[in-house]
C-alpha cells in the first residue's frame, strides 16, 4: 500500500492551514491529542486548543458552550466513547440546541482491533443518524478527508465524522473532484448491480468491482460519504437503473448504511438489497483486515453475493 | 504469602507481562507495571478467592476499572491457574479471548471493562448486594488517576459513601501520568485525597509500589465502620524497568528486543534479591 498518511493527520494539517485565517476554529481533545494526531495543532495554536482530560461528556458540553459563543469547535475523541458516552450531550446540547459543533470520532469502526467491543464503534452510525439535524460523514481516503474538513469549516451546524486509525489506500487520484456534504460520488458507472459503500469499505467495493468486471458484470460503485443527509436520489437512481444493490459498511448490519439505503429502496423503488457488515455480536478480536475477512467484508465475498443476486 | 515472596512474585509478573507484550507487539506497558505490586498484594494475599472455583459466591470481587492494564491481570490469572499459562501467547491475536481489556468470558474476570469511569459504579452495586444479602464479600476497584476526570467516578463515589459501603475499597494507581503527559497538566487533580475525603471516604495514602505498605493498608480493610475506603497508591508508571519509569510514551510503548533483554535482566536481579531476602528471614 502506497499511502502512509492516516486521515487523522490530514484533518490536523487541514485545520492548521485554515486556523491561520480563522481564529474561531478550535480543537478540543480528551487525553486524545496523540491518537488524534492533533499535537501539532495544540503546539501551534495553544490559544485555539482545549484539553479536557478523560471526560467525553464534558468535552461535548464545553464545545456547545464555545459554539454558542461564536467559536467553531472540532472535538477529537475516540469514536467509541464520543458516540456513546457523550450521546445525550450530542442530542441535546449540539443537535437540539443547534450549536455548530463538529464531532470527529477517531479510531472508529473496528480499527482498535483486539481492544474489544468497548473500543469498537460499530453502532455509531445507527445512533447518530437517528438524531435530527446532525450531519454524519465518513471520508473514504486522505483526499476526501481534506475536502471534507474544508467543507466542515464552512458548514453551519452539528456534524459527526468517523475516521479510522490507520492509513487507508487511496480511492481518488487527487482531490480534484467535487465534494458536497449530502451528495454521493459515483466512483464507477455500471448497469447490472450497484455497490454502495462508505468510509474504508469504499476501497473494498472498488476491489469487488474490478473482480466483477473480469467476470463480465457491469457494476456501479457509489461512495455514500454522507450517511445523513442521505443522497436519496443516487439510491433511487441505482435501484431503478441496476435493479439490485449491495451495501458494505464497517458497522453493525443493524441501523447503519445498509438500513438507511433499504429504508429508501423499500419506500421509493423496491429492489433486492443485501447488507454486508458486522453481525449482531461483539466483533472478533483482530486487525481490521482480519475482522473484515472474517465477516465477509471482502472483494471475494461481495463478488459471490453479486453473482448470486444476478443468478449466475 | 509473606512480603518478600510477594515482592519476588511481583517481579516475576512484570517479566511475564513484558514478554507477553513484546510477543504480541501491543499492550499497555506503563500502567501494567505501575499496578503490578497492587495486584500481586490483592491476588496472592488479600483477596479471598479460589482459582478452582472462580464463581464461588463468597469470593472477594476485583474490578479493573483501568481495564487497559489488563496485561498484569492476565499474567496473574494464568499464574494462579484460572486458565493455562500457554494461552498467554494468544494475547491480542486474531480470535483470542485474551483481548486488550478484561473479558468475562475468561474465568476470574468479573466484568468487561475498558471504557474508563465504569468500574466504581459497578463495584458500588456489588458491594451493595453483598450488604443486602449479608454475603460478607468485599469489592476492590482499581482506578487510574487520569480516569478521575470522568464524572461517573464521582457519582459512584457519592453513592458508595451514601450507602455506607465499608466493604468497598477503591484504589487509585496514582502514577501522575496519563497518555498526554502529567495528570496535573492535562486536567489537574490535586488535592485528590481531600476530594475523596470530602466525598465521605476513608482515605489512606501510601507508596503503592512498596509491598509492606500495600500489605498493611489492604490487610486492614474494612478499616472504618460505615465508610468506604480509598487507597491512594502513589506509584511510578513503568515501575521496575529503569528506562520506562515516568516516561509518558511507555503508556502503550512495546519493548524492542534489546529493551526486553535489559528489562528482564534488571527484574531477574530484583527477583533473586527478594528470594534471598525471604530465605534470610
Ligand atoms: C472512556 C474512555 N476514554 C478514553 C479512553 C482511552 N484511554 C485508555 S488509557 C487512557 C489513559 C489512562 O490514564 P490513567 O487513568 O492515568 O491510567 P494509567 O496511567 O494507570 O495507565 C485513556 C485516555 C478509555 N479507555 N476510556
Ligand atoms: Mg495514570
Amino acid at each position: 500500500m502506497a499511502n502512509k498518511i492516516p486521515n487523522r493527520q490530514v484533518i490536523c494539517d487541514t485545520l492548521l492551514d485554515l486556523a491561520k485565517g480563522d481564529r474561531d476554529i478550535m480543537v478540543l481533545a480528551s487525553d486524545s491529542r496523540g491518537s488524534a494526531a492533533m499535537a501539532p495543532f495544540a503546539d501551534t495554536y495553544p490559544e485555539q486548543f482545549v484539553e479536557v482530560g478523560i471526560a467525553e461528556q464534558n468535552i461535548v458540553g464545553i464545545s456547545a458552550g464555545l459554539a454558542h459563543s461564536g467559536k467553531k469547535p472540532f472535538v477529537t475523541s475516540p469514536a467509541c466513547f464520543l458516540s456513546m458516552r457523550s450521546i445525550e450531550q450530542i442530542k441535546v446540547d449540539v443537535a437540539y440546541s443547534a450549536t455548530n459543533v463538529k464531532l470527529i470520532g477517531i479510531s472508529g469502526g473496528v480499527s482498535y482491533g483486539a481492544l474489544g467491543m468497548s473500543h469498537h464503534s460499530v453502532q455509531d452510525l445507527a445512533v447518530m443518524r437517528a438524531i435530527p439535524g446532525l450531519a454524519v460523514v465518513l471520508p473514504a481516503d486522505r483526499h476526501e478527508t481534506k475536502k471534507m474538513t474544508e467543507a466542515l469549516v464552512k458548514h453551519e451546524g452539528g456534524a459527526y465524522i468517523r475516521i479510522g486509525r490507520n492509513p487507508v489506500e487511496d480511492v481518488y487520484d487527487s482531490d480534484d473532484y467535487e465534494f458536497i456534504i449530502g451528495k454521493a460520488v459515483t466512483m464507477r458507472e455500471g448497469s447490472d448491480i450497484s455497490i454502495i459503500a462508505a468510509g474504508e469499505t469504499v476501497r473494498v467495493a472498488l476491489d469487488a468491482e474490478a473482480e466483477l468486471k473480469e467476470a463480465g458484470v457491469s457494476c456501479r460503485v457509489i461512495n455514500m460519504h454522507t450517511i445523513k443527509p442521505l443522497d436519496k436520489e443516487a439510491i433511487v437512481k441505482a435501484a431503478r437503473e441496476t435493479g439490485r444493490i449491495i451495501t458494505v459498511e464497517e458497522h453493525s448490519i443493524h441501523g447503519g448504511l445498509g438500513a438507511a439505503v433499504a429504508e429508501v429502496v423499500v419506500q421509493e423503488h423496491p429492489v433486492p438489497v443485501k447488507i454486508v457488515g458486522i453481525p449482531d455480536e461483539p466483533a472478533i478480536a483482530g486487525k481490521t483486515s482480519e475482522v473484515f475477512n472474517h465477516y465477509g467484508i471482502s472483494a471475494d465475498n461481495i463478488k459471490k453475493i453479486a453473482l448470486e443476486m444476478l443468478g449466475r | 504469602m509473606e512480603t518478600a515472596a510477594l515482592k519476588a512474585k511481583a517481579a516475576q509478573i512484570r517479566m511475564d507481562l513484558l514478554r507477553m507484550i513484546h510477543g504480541a507487539k501491543t499492550g499497555h506497558t506503563g500502567g501494567s507495571l505501575s499496578n503490578a505490586d497492587i495486584l500481586t498484594a490483592l491476588y496472592y494475599r488479600v483477596m479471598n478467592i479460589d482459582p478452582q472455583n472462580p464463581k464461588w459466591e463468597k469470593r472477594d470481587r476485583f474490578i479493573a476499572s483501568k481495564g487497559h492494564s489488563v496485561e498484569s491481570l492476565w499474567c496473574i490469572l494464568a499464574d494462579l491457574g484460572f486458565f493455562p499459562k500457554e494461552e498467554l501467547t494468544t494475547f491480542s491475536q486474531f480470535g483470542t479471548r485474551l483481548i486488550g481489556h478484561p473479558n468475562n468470558k475468561v474465568a476470574g474476570i468479573e466484568m468487561n471493562t475498558g471504557a474508563l469511569g465504569h468500574g466504581l459504579a459497578i463495584s458500588v452495586g456489588m458491594a451493595l448486594a453483598s450488604k443486602r444479602d449479608a454475603s460478607g464479600y468485599r469489592v476492590f476497584c482499581l482506578m487510574g488517576d487520569g480516569e478521575q476526570a470522568e464524572g461517573s467516578v464521582w457519582e459512584a463515589a457519592m453513592a458508595g459513601a451514601h450507602y455506607k459501603l465499608d466493604n468497598l475499597v477503591g484504589i487509585i494507581d496514582r502514577n501522575r501520568l496519563q497518555i498526554s503527559g502529567s495528570t496535573e497538566d492535562v486536567m489537574g487533580l490535586d488535592p485528590l485525597e481531600d476530594k475523596w475525603a470530602s466525598f465521605g471516604w476513608n482515605v489512606v495514602s501510601i507508596d503503592g509500589n512498596d509491598m509492606e505498605s500495600l500489605v498493611e493498608a489492604l490487610d486492614a480493610v474494612p478499616s472504618i465502620a460505615n465508610k468506604p475506603t480509598l487507597i491512594m497508591a502513589n506509584t511510578v508508571k513503568g515501575k521496575g524497568v529503569s528506562f520506562a519509569e515516568n516516561v509518558p510514551h511507555w503508556h502503550h510503548h512495546v519493548p524492542s528486543d534489546e529493551q526486553l533483554e535489559m528489562a528482564l535482566s534488571e527484574l531477574t536481579a530484583l527477583m533473586e534479591s527478594h528470594i534471598q531476602e525471604g530465605q534470610v528471614r
